[in-house]
């Protein structure tokens, strides 16, 4: 009994768990009809792959991934159906011609994926009868700042500067600027027209 | 503590994987209780605050004196009643959306620290992790005003919406000031960042950190769906807004999720800006030297100034709360465009204005802060670090603290420097030296 108790891997088994949760809920957003369902499923299976994020020790983009998909992502989506759908719970049904466009573009992306992945050496040499894989609990969230503002401390090596120190910030300028253009469009074209009235006190 | 409990389970007997189980249910048990608890007080209080307010008496029979069983006795009411789903309601997410707001409530609560290391899980990002949960909550109240195919509940769910998308930008600035004066979003370092007198609390920090947390007490209301923010409620107009189609059980579940979010809010502020544990006089930290930080000072006396601490915390998150029930009954409630105005012109200004502020006050007057007063007054905050930094050399030889980086066990009882210990006694189950060990806050290349 004790054996069989202490055979469990932790790891793997939320990992499992997890993983599972994840693709049950997308299956979920691809079989339901209800729209306002579909968002519920895509909740559940974005905070699971924060689930993920966290069972990888990557606490930072863990709960990145719940504030900006779960939270932002969600509630905007929830905003434009409300706001735009003409029935109350309206149902969607997908054309024949929809699901083998979809599961073209969508096969194709998985493939590129999985070769990617396959490709990855480290990935391939699994070590059999670990069970017990090293989560970091070091700060990364330190490490990810620094790196945005020019500094890789994964490439830091005694205080020297090697090759490739150079960090992530030009990039992040420009997507930082990038997303800042964008807002002042929007505000711009959901700005309130000037009434062209001359009588105006 | 984490260590101790999962030793002391394996050691009684249990296998290892079901002491962690239990390590793990530990945490959870105490927080449902505190949520569920809390509510059942706070809202008692609130009718106690309410009546006094408006010169009634509130509740005086039930439970002998002062009624202090009346919200016992409304549980077992709530719980009688027939659990109704409306015949236009889509049934599944009808039933699931008390669930979804009342798990985000308490999920935040798994993050925050209650003293050093008493908290269900120690994050990095603490202080993120708290604000993305408590952004989910809504998410519940949308689905409740959706499914319940109700147009009031529809009003409310989107007049909800609106107000949490809109206040949890301001939100997010007034926590990002204390984050960048202690540098770190770790709430336990942050909390001990603010030891000894109160003039070491971040709410006295500088001018711009005083304003930033009215501005915060302003957002957190609005975020909690407290009165005078209470649209999605607003009886006056909408019935009950998106709860009005729910009874029983179920409707309690919501108010079981407000009130365990407004006393997160509150602790949030007190971990924050108020001395997070920390009462106003170091009785246990300076005189008594019995807390975690403090050289010499046994498991019993820790576990005493820990406990302490947490009742501290405790007692600043209720008195938050109870100023909240103050406002909510004395401020009538605000229309949805002054609910947008408060939030776009006064909120988002005022917190950016402070931002910058104490940003430039950081960077310029550094030195002009009550911390850094003469010593029984003020701190030495850059000491004071997270577990994975190696602290400075300071005054102090560095031998001492040099050894216990290979033996993290030992380090909480011999290090010589007390920011070794502040950061150690929470996590003695990690090295302190990480990989990249020499990346320090001042040090930064």
């Amino acid at each position: 009994m004790t054996l069989v108790v202490d055979a469990i891997a932790w790891h793997q088994f939320f990992f499992v768990m997890f993983a599972l949760l994840t693709c049950g809920f997308a299956v979920g957003v691809l079989f339901s009809g209800n729209i306002v369902r579909m968002a519920f499923y895509l909740v559940l299976s974005l905070a699971s792959s924060a689930g993920l994020f966290f069972l990888a020790g990557a606490e930072f983009v863990g709960a990145m991934q719940l504030m900006i998909y779960v939270g932002g992502t969600l509630v905007l989506l929830i905003f434009g159906v409300m706001l735009t759908a003409q029935d109350r719970f309206i149902s969607l049904k997908t054309p024949a011609g929809e699901w083998v466009l979809s599961l073209i573009i969508g096969g194709t992306l998985l493939s590129l994926l999985l070769a990617a992945a396959f490709r990855y050496e480290k990935w391939q040499q699994v070590e059999v009868g670990d069970t017990t894989p090293t989560t970091s609990q070091a700060d990364t969230t330190a490490r990810l700042g620094l790196s945005l503002v020019g500094v890789r401390p994964d490439k830091l090596e005694g205080g020297e500067l090697t090759d490739g120190m150079s960090g992530y910030l030009f990039p992040f300028i420009i997507v930082s600027v990038h997303l800042l253009v964008v807002l002042v469009g929007a505000a711009y074209m959901a700005r309130a027209k000037k009434r062209r009235t001359t009588t105006a006190r | 503590m984490q260590t101790t409990l999962v030793d002391l389970l394996i050691g009684v007997g249990l296998p290892e994987p079901l002491a962690h189980v239990i390590r793990a249910l530990v945490p959870c048990v105490l927080i449902i209780h505190l949520v569920a608890v809390g509510a059942l007080v706070f809202i008692w209080l609130e009718r106690k605050v309410s009546g006094r307010i408006q010169d009634r008496l509130g509740p005086t029979r039930v439970g002998g004196r002062f009624g202090w069983l009346q919200t016992l006795a409304d549980g077992i009411k709530l719980i009688a009643k027939e659990d109704i789903t409306p015949g236009e309601a889509d049934a599944m997410l009808f039933r699931i959306a008390p669930y979804v707001s009342f798990a985000a409530s308490f999920a935040a609560w798994l993050a925050m620290p209650f003293a050093v290391g008493w908290s269900g899980l120690d994050m990095n990002v603490a202080v993120f992790f708290v604000l993305a949960v408590l952004g989910l909550e809504v998410f519940g109240v949308i689905l409740a005003g959706y499914a319940s195919g109700s147009k009031w509940s529809l009003f409310g769910a989107m007049r909800e919406a609106a107000q949490v998308v809109s206040y949890e930008v301001p939100l997010g600035l007034c926590v990002v000031i204390p984050v960048f004066i202690c540098g770190t979003m770790n709430l336990t370092t942050i909390g001990e960042m603010q030891r000894g007198f109160a003039t070491n609390w971040l709410i006295f920090h500088d001018p711009f950190t005083f304003c930033v947390f009215w501005v915060y007490i302003t957002c957190g209301v609005a975020s909690v769906n407290r009165a005078p923010f209470d649209l999605a409620e607003a009886e006056s107009e909408l019935v009950a807004g998106f709860h009005t189609e729910y009874s029983g059980l179920r409707w309690s579940f919501f108010f079981m999720a407000e009130y365990g979010s407004m006393l997160l809010v509150s602790a949030l502020a007190v971990i924050l800006f108020l001395g997070a544990w920390h009462g106003p006089i170091p009785i246990f930290s300076q005189f008594l030297g019995w807390s975690p930080s403090a050289d010499g000072a046994t498991a019993i006396q820790i576990y005493l100034a820990s406990l302490a601490g947490c009742a501290n915390l405790i007692l600043k998150s209720s008195l938050g709360v109870i100023v909240m029930i103050w406002v909510r009954w004395t401020l009538p409630r605000l229309r949805i465009d002054q609910v947008m105005t408060t939030c776009l012109k006064y909120c988002v200004p005022l917190a950016s204005f402070c931002f910058l502020g104490a940003l430039a006050w950081q960077a310029w007057i550094p030195q002009l802060t009550p911390a850094s007063l003469p010593a029984p007054f003020g701190i030495d905050r850059a000491a004071i670090r997270e577990a994975w930094v190696v602290p400075r050399p300071a005054k102090t030889d560095l031998s001492e603290a040099a050894v216990p980086a290979t033996d993290p066990s030992a380090l909480a009882p011999s290090a010589a420097s007390s920011a070794l210990a502040a950061g150690s006694v929470r996590n003695k189950n990690i090295p302190v030296a990480g990989p990249t060990a020499p990346i320090g806050r001042e040090e930064a290349p």
